[in-house]
């Protein structure tokens, strides 16, 4: 694709519906029927190439929503193999299909109330208890996170372990999917994370301090100044502040004191 | 996979000029950032808002004669989905006190404090709940929380410079003095934003930033945010609902030209169905996936304005929504990656943007705009971006991140970017220890629907909360504000919301009136299309394939 005219170049171009010619096809298997697709393309993209106009199955097409879990396999063996749709490329032959939902059991709870330990865990996900090692959700994970070590991680009551673990967890439900134990993996690891961030962790001071200061009515005069300002005064206001330097460490503090 | 032999080749270039870099980014020498004169200048000639073509007035409704997208235009100049002659409004399938529509961050903060207000709660949303920009937010959240060094009154200043001083000052201040508490109330509620072992939250700088106020997830923040919010409103079930798939496609009145409800469509089974409510709280997000001036977008699937649409045809006039923001850095490579966000604190955390030559061309912390039209000048007129393999014509500049292991140690590319990282490692990248390739994205709704700093609009019941909304963020967005956009005013406006159904003892006979009279100033005004709108959801399915969908009407069981 040649360059139009100077200010606007290819790499802008939507990446959409280029696809009419290309020649790099190869097999896959949608639910088990056939289809022709560009051998560069992600799982997500070579349906809407065979023709799909997806509803359920795609979210944020960027790996983070977790609303593309796939499962596939390759001829000849009998593993299963889990991906994002969006993330995965297709390969030659290989059998798949979305898993968009998943029921699993999510409970309901009040986080300020709740204690942070394992026993106020298993008031809630008593199934935990019966997880038996497999192992199987940390295999299946797509997100390469080590799911059985949170979980045996939240039995110990080391909840922030867990909340660590499972901090890039995209909730795409390919684990409760392959567990034997029926466990809801993703809810217990936001379970953990919302207890250690809420009742493990200590509070920040100067939040809180900040808030108190916003109620006292301390910046109402100062922004109320910004806000009736001139351009001008504005613009010199604004080119004249003083930068935080980009090394500058946490406790800098600034020439400047009136407006804090 | 990985980085191709061509490329290999260019990164030394990149690696020659490295160490200089750091040294001088170790000595606090910065690249000079342009004036306010030099930066109008870049924008005028190389920003996609100032292309010729670009914009175009509308010849309807209440902003008639105000330019915007052709996309957008497009949208509002265009008919209902739904026939107001079949709907039966005496057919009520729901029945409560606030209507969220949207499922995002800002719909589900809206949610809660309405909730909390007393008020049953529905949120109606396109895809899952949770499925939305928000989500893909990474850098970080905006707030001046830390008294010593920083203050809402410098957290005015630049808001107000990065929106080229346009803003609407009411919502800035509404939204700067708010921004602590947001941070204090997602503490609350169990959010992880990363901590030093006393509690002290980290922050960091972003572009056009005089403070380091940016509070952080690793690059998850918005993914962090929206979980917890969800699962919170997960707690709430009794008084929350939430239909999924069910994107609304029009608003209702009643009798007294109040805001009743919406008209839902169920994506699985095709019918629409009523819900009526007392309040309604728009809170539908951007428009990325209209690919303005065809540009590829680092939004979700759902994002194609609907409650633009919705709101414009009720009565709303829109403002700032000429101004469209490109994000500076979006991966160019590799392919399955395009498009893909990469966020603006890669640059918060010290790396340069360099051409070819691996020469640094704009000081890497200018607001987003300026960051994109220096890009897009290196890569045309300057003529030192780089070629991006198997696609001639396109073209990219590199994202230095390596930098960030030798500014501040080895391994905190990995700690801080944990999802990037992993993603890239898919793609046998190692951006700890190689350049991204990268090219402005078509990012994020500068402006939309006007709305008062509680939420309110020109109609009763009817009010309007994150990026459907427009003033707070003038003509450009600042990194970081979104997140806060949406957590402050979605709670302002379910508060709002909440008390006014308290005061609203009825709803009387529904209506879509509106939707008439706005198809007779379509007529009227001589616009004959068969377009309709909202449009929910974009198509990317293969156009050779819809060429062979013969069914010439849809009338029997199957299309």
């Amino acid at each position: 694709m040649a360059t139009a005219e100077p200010l606007q170049s290819a790499a802008e171009q939507a990446p959409a519906l280029d696809l009419t010619e290309r020649t790099d096809l190869v097999p896959i298997f949608i639910m088990g029927k056939k289809y022709d697709v560009p051998s560069t393309l992600t799982i997500q993209k070579a349906l809407e190439y065979a023709g799909y106009q997806l509803i359920r199955g795609c979210g944020c097409r960027g790996g983070i929503c977790g609303a593309c879990a796939t499962v596939y396999r390759m001829p000849g063996s009998p593993k299963i193999h889990v991906g994002l749709a969006c993330q995965t490329l297709v390969q030659p032959n290989m059998y798949l299909t979305m898993v968009p939902f998943f029921p699993a059991n999510r409970a309901v709870y009040n986080i300020e109330e709740m204690k942070p330990d394992t026993h106020a865990l298993l008031k809630v996900y008593p199934e935990l208890t019966k997880c038996m090692g497999c192992n199987t959700c940390t295999k299946s994970c797509p997100m390469e996170l080590d799911v059985m070590e949170y979980i045996s991680a939240a039995l110990r009551g080391d909840l922030e372990r867990t909340a660590e673990l499972s901090m890039s967890c995209v909730m795409c439900g390919i684990c409760a999917s392959r567990c034997p134990a029926e466990l809801g993996q993703y809810h217990i690891a936001i379970l953990c994370r919302r207890l250690t961030a809420r009742h493990l962790r200590p509070k920040a001071a100067h939040v809180a301090e900040m808030v108190e200061r916003v109620e006292s009515g301390r910046y109402e005069e100062p922004l109320r100044q910004l806000m009736t300002a001139d351009l001008d005064t504005l613009r010199k206001l604004y080119v004249e502040r003083e930068m935080e330097p980009h090394t500058a460490d946490e406790m800098w503090q600034p020439q400047e004191t009136r407006f804090l | 996979m990985g980085y191709t032999a061509e490329l290999l080749e260019l990164i030394k270039r990149v690696e020659k000029t490295r160490p200089e870099r750091v040294a001088r980014k170790k000595a606090g020498q910065e690249f000079t950032a342009l004036t306010l004169e030099q930066r109008a200048d870049r924008l005028k000639k190389y920003h996609p808002d100032y292309r010729e073509g670009g914009l175009r007035e509308l010849k309807i409704g209440p902003s008639k004669g105000y330019a915007l997208a052709r996309e957008i235009a497009d949208l509002f100049e265009a008919r209902s989905r739904v026939d107001p002659d079949k709907i039966d409004l005496n057919e009520v399938h729901y029945e409560t006190d606030v209507l969220v529509i949207g499922g995002g961050g800002a719909g589900t903060a809206a949610a809660l404090m309405a909730q909390e207000q007393g008020a049953r709660v529905i949120i109606a949303t396109k895809l899952r709940h949770g499925d939305a920009n928000t989500m893909m937010a990474e850098g970080g959240i905006q707030a001046a929380t830390k008294g010593w060094k920083d203050s809402p009154y410098y957290h005015y200043l630049d808001v107000m410079g990065g929106g080229h001083f346009e803003n609407d000052p009411e919502l800035v201040r509404t939204m700067v003095l708010e921004a602590p508490k947001v941070i204090a109330w997602l503490e609350r509620l169990g959010c992880m934003l990363n901590k030093w072992p006393d509690g002290k939250l980290f922050t960091l700088h972003g572009a056009g930033t005089c403070r380091k106020r940016m509070h952080y997830a690793g690059d998850l923040t918005g993914a962090e945010i929206m979980r917890t919010l969800r699962d919170e409103a997960r707690n709430r079930i009794k008084d929350i609902g939430v239909l999924e798939f069910s994107p609304a496609v029009e608003l209702l009145l009643d009798d007294k030209g109040r805001c009743s409800g919406a008209v839902l469509y169920n994506l699985e089974t095709e019918e629409y169905f009523l819900v009526k409510a007392k309040a309604v709280v728009m809170a539908t997000g951007g428009c990325g996936r209209l690919h303005i001036q065809n540009f590829m977008t680092t939004n979700h699937y759902g994002a194609t304005g609907d409650g633009l649409v919705m709101g414009y045809r009720l009565g709303v006039g829109v403002r700032f929504l000429h101004a469209t923001q490109y994000h500076p850095t979006g991966a160019v490579f590799p392919e399955q990656a395009e498009g893909l966000l990469i966020t603006e604190k890669v640059r918060g955390a010290g790396a340069n943007l360099v051409n070819i030559d691996g020469e640094q061309f704009v000081f890497e912390r200018e607001p987003r705009d300026i960051e994109s039209a220096s890009i897009i000048r290196e890569c045309t007129t300057v003529g030192k971006g780089i070629p991006v393999p198997g696609q001639p014509g396109k073209f990219g500049v590199w994202l230095d991140s390596p930098m960030i292991d030798l500014l501040e140690g080895e391994g905190t590319v990995e700690r801080e970017f944990p999802a990037k990282f992993i993603l890239f490692k898919r793609y046998e990248i190692d951006i700890s220890k190689m350049p991204m390739l990268v090219y402005p994205t078509l990012h994020y709704q500068n402006g939309g629907l006007a709305y008062k700093p509680d939420g309110s609009t020109a109609v009763p019941g009817f009010f309007v909360a994150g990026e459907v909304g427009g003033g707070v963020h003038g003509a450009n967005r600042l990194m970081g504000n979104s997140l806060l956009d949406i957590t402050v005013f979605g709670r302002l406006a379910g508060e709002t919301a909440g008390r006014y159904v308290k005061d609203r003892a009825d709803v009387g006979a529904l209506s879509v009136e509106h939707v008439r009279k706005y198809h007779k100033e379509l007529e009227e005004a001589g616009i004959e299309t068969d377009r309709v709108s909202p449009m929910i959801l974009p198509d990317y399915a293969n156009p050779l394939v819809r060429k062979r969908q013969w069914t010439t009407t849809y009338v029997g069981t199957i299309r």
